[in-house]
């Protein structure tokens, strides 16, 4: 069984972990799900709300029809099953941060059914993860409690901005998969620009379904460990939280199906305070909205309309560009790497500019600690050094001094190779100078290099040396080949 | 009585209304009474029958994804039992 | 003075057009009735220095040549309307002091065609009564005393505030809210006219929800010209609502042709219900005999789902409030209770804060859709009301309108069904089924009970069918020329 792998060890034999993810992500949209109220981030305490969003008696959610493609957007990019006809349920819960008591989901009838995404494994195998369902819904605001020693602060400002929960199939076995899964989804959203994936801002937050069980045995009793946001804190709380599993039917004892909080300071997962009663969410459907009816039109002109995907792009740079699948996979796993190498290839030569993008530029980024963003070293920059390399005017490990200077100091190429003068010498006549020079002074190295014609080595060395490493590889090669009469 | 004093008591949690000991027997009685007579909805055969979704035969509008909202903090607030600094101010919560 | 109040709205437009008579001289008029009537409790906020303002504002445009539809004319409004700048209650202790920053789309539309507020009116609870009795304000209480007995008698409910304060000349006519019978059942006890139109007819932004998917505003007023043309300011599609409906809103004043020749009025068989009393038997045969009289053609009809209306109007009414009351928490507006902590502070609030007869439906309403019991009883109950709907629909296929009778008795007194719920629910028996289907319905004063109290006939129209509804009703009013009036007893000092 390939699945094997995954097996973790107990004290008393071999453990499966299984995973299912809901991931929330904040649709990219100007105003919010039922209201008018904008979605920026960062904004001063509830300057942001509008009189639905603060539940105000006699208000009424309008849904958002960008929200309402958006999603579709993201169903069709996960190849999911788009519904024309969906339902908004209300979920009554009492909590500060909730205003109407409660929250607009949709329950039995979600705007995306089934579908499936691949996700691409450190050992360079693909794994197919099955989608389960996509819904609209909107978020809550945010309690502040560390303000007041006595008080919780109710700040609304995210109160009603549309979410889209995305919830896999029970399909992952390792911290790894659940990793990749996230990854590829938040690499799909950006594509399709449905939500930014910001995890930092909370745009992306994954709840983590963790269970264990005996390899080919039932699912066990699964534990949700809420709103992680970031992946290398997925990685942890999984880690963590099959451990304690593990560790506690080990010992005789059983799980109890809770929700727990991953504390990233003390990397474990500890059970949210015990409710003093079951949810009981009561679902119904919202009689403020009738149901959501989208036409089979509107589904095909926004497939049509979709923009290329991580898997789409990755097949095309290995048979247009003939990128290794490896490459390519790593150049299309980040929307951001993609445009940049999008732009950096473009009316160039492909292969050379994925060397560099993932080479050099890459590199050079991950030793900064940078982000694409961030880099001081744009696209067109780039774009514009392997112009150089391709023009002759430098070589290309001239162009590896030159991209250095680059990155430390933003400078363009050319003002770089021009302030240094580090053009390529390709006057033949400079070259043969050198060339004479050293053939002259060195009479029983000529000799030699008559005998084995690898000692032409030592003269291009030498005729670098002497130029400054300026000279055209292949001139000098060229005429020494000439001059040596090899 | 369908509705014993148990029930209202969890009910009386979900629907977040204080609800004293000695409230408990005559809220029983009352809700039993009405959940009793409702009961005989039971007698009509609804198996074949789509519960109502929307009561006027029409199609959901929608609005365009545009913001047209100043700053209402004033507003949203002002009519709070309780704010500080623009915020909304509650009983701490404890996660 | 006293003469203005006797006007009706289309009497008091005609002189204002005409400038017999100012805004503002009217407006005062309705404010001296108003705050010499305190004994029946109808206002619970007046708004004498609004209307004064508005009135002569009103006035400037009819000198202007500028006036609106309702130019002029002094209304009350329920409490259940958000109004800009004064105090909306929905009549509950929860609302506490709360003052809207905003208007309601139905009185924003009021006061757009030129109408004048007077102030806020007295209603149930959130709207969830018969009888005005579960008001934070007190009871409501009907200008009309029984020949045989001076108790003061309740103004039925929800819009007991609406229905009196236009019985009793008030108001020219009063904003008023129907979720099972609100309008048309307080109508039929005040000798007054109630229409509640098609659910999708009026916006309900901005109106404090009690059940959204029957929830709909209408007028009361004391003619059926007065309600058409009240009406039409009231009505009309919001994109705020996206369960108003986006087409025209006819001139319903236009329809009041006076001819219903033809029209075929049914008369469901299911009405004449286990121990009806003899006198509404009695009105209602009456009424059939007025609208063949006047050229209808009168078909029995059969609505066969009929008792199952109001056992399942008390699951999805209760279902919705036990949501849409969820938002009163203390927390951003309205009463706060402080408690040891945020479980407590909502539940100590919310105790206070609600009546009994609200607490009862939202304990009711939270059942109803808890784990186990959803099926049993929401979606049950959804599935009467489809079948309630196709009875309508069925029926409608041979027939222009139905005539029933509004209530199942004459106002009966404060007290007298307070601490039996059921018996409470039953006076919504005839009009629970229309909101139900979501039909427009309308009460009009037919007559009097042999103790001198008035009773109301309704009718029942197609959906978004209202023209043809108030041209019989019209029709209805001018054959039973209902003419009574109360006693002025609650002048008296």
């Amino acid at each position: 069984m390939s699945e094997n792998k995954n097996l973790i060890e107990g004290a008393t034999g071999f453990w499966e972990i299984v995973m299912g993810l809901e991931i929330h992500a904040q649709v990219a949209s100007n105003a919010k799900l039922f209201s008018g109220a904008p979605t920026e981030f960062g904004a001063e305490q509830n300057s942001q709300v509008s009189l639905v969003d603060a539940a105000l008696p006699g208000m009424l959610p309008v849904i958002n029809e960008e929200c309402v493609q958006q999603a579709v957007r993201t169903g069709l990019g996960l190849g999911a099953e788009i519904h024309l006809r969906s339902v908004f349920d209300r979920k009554n819960y009492f909590y500060p941060d909730l205003p109407q008591g409660y929250q607009i989901s949709q329950f039995k009838d979600p705007i995306v059914g089934e579908g499936e995404i691949e996700i691409d494994l450190k050992d360079g195998s693909v794994k197919r993860v099955g989608i389960e369902r996509l819904h609209l819904e909107q978020d809550a605001g945010k309690s502040v409690h560390d303000q007041h020693p006595s008080m919780s602060f109710v700040d609304l400002n995210r109160s009603g901005v549309a979410l889209m929960e995305i919830v896999s199939k029970p399909d992952m076995r390792c911290a790894e998969e659940a990793q990749a899964y996230v990854k590829k989804i938040r690499s799909i959203l950006r594509y399709l620009g449905t939500c930014d994936g910001n995890m930092e801002e909370g745009s992306l937050r994954a709840d983590v379904n963790v269970s264990v069980r005996r390899p080919g045995e039932d699912l066990g009793t699964r534990c949700e460990i809420k709103n992680v946001n970031s992946i290398r804190f997925i990685g942890q709380a999984i880690e963590y939280e099959a451990r304690r599993q593990i560790d506690v039917l080990e010992d005789g004892g059983s799980i109890d199906q809770e929700t727990r909080l991953f504390d990233p300071r003390a990397g474990e997962t500890r059970s949210m305070r015990s409710k003093e009663e079951a949810h009981d969410y009561r679902y119904f459907p919202d009689p403020d909205l009738l149901p959501l009816v989208i036409k089979q039109e509107l589904v095909d002109k926004l497939r049509a309309e979709l923009p290329e995907l991580p898997d789409e792009k990755k097949a095309r740079f290995v048979r247009e560009y003939s990128l290794s699948p490896y490459d390519a996979g790593v150049l299309v796993s980040e929307k951001a790497s993609c445009d940049f190498f999008e732009a950096v290839a473009d009316g160039r030569d492909a292969k050379l500019a994925a060397n560099w993008v993932t080479g050099e530029f890459f590199g050079a980024l991950n030793k900064a600690g940078l982000q694409i963003e961030s880099s001081p070293v744009s696209a067109k920059q780039l774009g514009d050094l392997i112009n150089l390399i391709s023009d002759d005017t430098i070589s290309g490990r001239i162009a590896k001094e030159v991209f250095e200077i680059m990155f430390e100091t933003g400078d363009d190429p050319a003002k770089i190779v021009e302030e240094k003068g580090l053009q390529q010498v390709t006057d033949l006549g400079a070259i043969e100078a050198a060339i004479d020079e050293i053939i002259a002074a060195n009479p029983d190295k000529v000799a030699q290099a008559k005998e084995k014609p690898k000692m032409a080595g030592w003269f291009v060395g030498q005729v670098m040396k002497s130029t400054g490493g300026k000279a055209n590889p292949k001139s000098v090669n060229e005429l020494l080949a000439k001059k040596l009469g090899l | 009585m369908s509705v014993d004093e148990n029930t209202v008591r969890r009910i009386a949690k979900l629907a977040r209304i204080a609800v004293t000991e000695e409230e408990l027997a005559p809220l029983s009685k009352d809700l039993s009474t009405i959940l009793d007579w409702v009961e005989q909805l039971g007698e009509v055969d609804t198996d074949h029958v789509p519960p109502m979704t929307s009561v006027v035969e029409m199609e959901i509008k929608m609005r365009k994804d545009i913001v047209r909202h100043d700053n209402l903090q004033k507003q949203v607030t002002q009519n709070a039992p309780q704010s500080e600094d623009g915020f909304f101010t509650v009983p701490k919560v404890i996660e | 003075m006293t003469e203005l109040t006797k006007l009706t709205l289309a009497e008091a437009r005609a002189k204002l057009a005409a400038k017999e008579i100012t805004s503002v001289e009217l407006t005062e008029a309705h404010l001296v009735a108003a705050k010499a009537s305190d004994k029946l409790n109808a206002y619970v906020t007046l708004t004498p220095d609004v209307a004064l303002k508005m009135a002569a504002a009103s006035d400037a445009r009819i000198e202007k040549g500028e006036a609106g539809p309702l130019e002029g004319i002094p209304l009350g409004v329920k409490d259940l309307f958000c109004t800009d700048g004064v105090r909306t209650t929905a009549c509950s202790n929860i609302l506490d002091d709360f003052t809207p920053t905003y208007e309601s789309t139905v009185t924003a539309n009021l006061w757009a065609d030129g109408a004048v507020m007077l102030g806020k009116l007295n209603n149930d609870e959130f709207a969830m009564g018969s009888s005005n009795e579960t008001s934070r304000f007190g009871p409501c209480i009907n200008p009309w005393k029984a020949s045989d007995s001076d108790a003061d008698l309740v103004p039925g409910g929800s819009s007991g505030g609406s229905s009196t304060a236009v019985a009793s000349h008030l108001a020219l006519g009063a904003t008023a809210t129907d979720t099972g019978g609100s309008i048309r059942q307080p109508a039929s006890f005040t000798g007054t006219v109630g229409m509640k139109p098609t659910y999708g007819r009026c916006s309900r932004w901005g109106t404090v929800a009690f059940a959204s998917s029957l929830d709909q505003a209408g007028p009361i007023t004391r003619t059926v010209r007065d309600a058409a043309i009240m009406l039409k300011s009231m009505a009309g599609h919001d994109e705020k609502d996206t369960t108003s409906v986006d087409i025209e809103v006819p001139d319903y004043e236009a329809a009041l042709t006076g001819d219903i020749r033809g029209l075929k009025i049914g008369i469901p068989k299911e009405y004449r219900v286990e121990g009806m009393s003899d006198e509404i038997e009695k009105l209602w045969t009456q009424g059939i005999d007025w609208l063949k009289s006047a050229g209808a053609e009168i078909v029995d009809v059969s609505l066969p789902h009929t008792k199952y209306a109001l056992p399942a109007y008390y699951i999805v009414a209760p279902a919705e409030a036990s949501s849409n009351l969820a938002r009163y928490d203390g927390v951003r507006y309205g009463l706060r209770v402080q408690g040891d902590d945020i479980t407590d502070m909502y539940e100590k609030t919310r105790a206070e804060g609600f009546g009994d007869e609200v607490r009862r439906r939202v304990l009711i309403g939270t059942y109803v859709l808890s784990a186990g019991y959803y099926d049993a009883y929401y979606i049950k109950a959804q599935k009467i009301r489809t079948l309630i709907a196709q009875d309508f629909k069925q029926a409608y296929k041979k027939i222009d309108l139905l005539l029933t009778p509004t209530a199942p008795s004459p106002a009966f007194a404060i007290g007298e069904k307070v601490d039996d719920p059921l018996s409470m629910y039953l006076n919504d028996v005839f009009t629970v089924p229309v909101n139900l289907a979501g039909l427009p319905g309308i009460s009009l004063p037919a007559g009097l009970s042999s103790n001198g109290l008035p009773l109301g006939l309704q009718l029942i129209g197609r959906t978004f069918d209202e023209d043809t509804l108030l041209r019989a009703a019209d029709v209805l009013e001018e054959a039973a020329g209902f003419s009574a009036e109360p006693s002025k007893w609650w002048t008296e000092a």
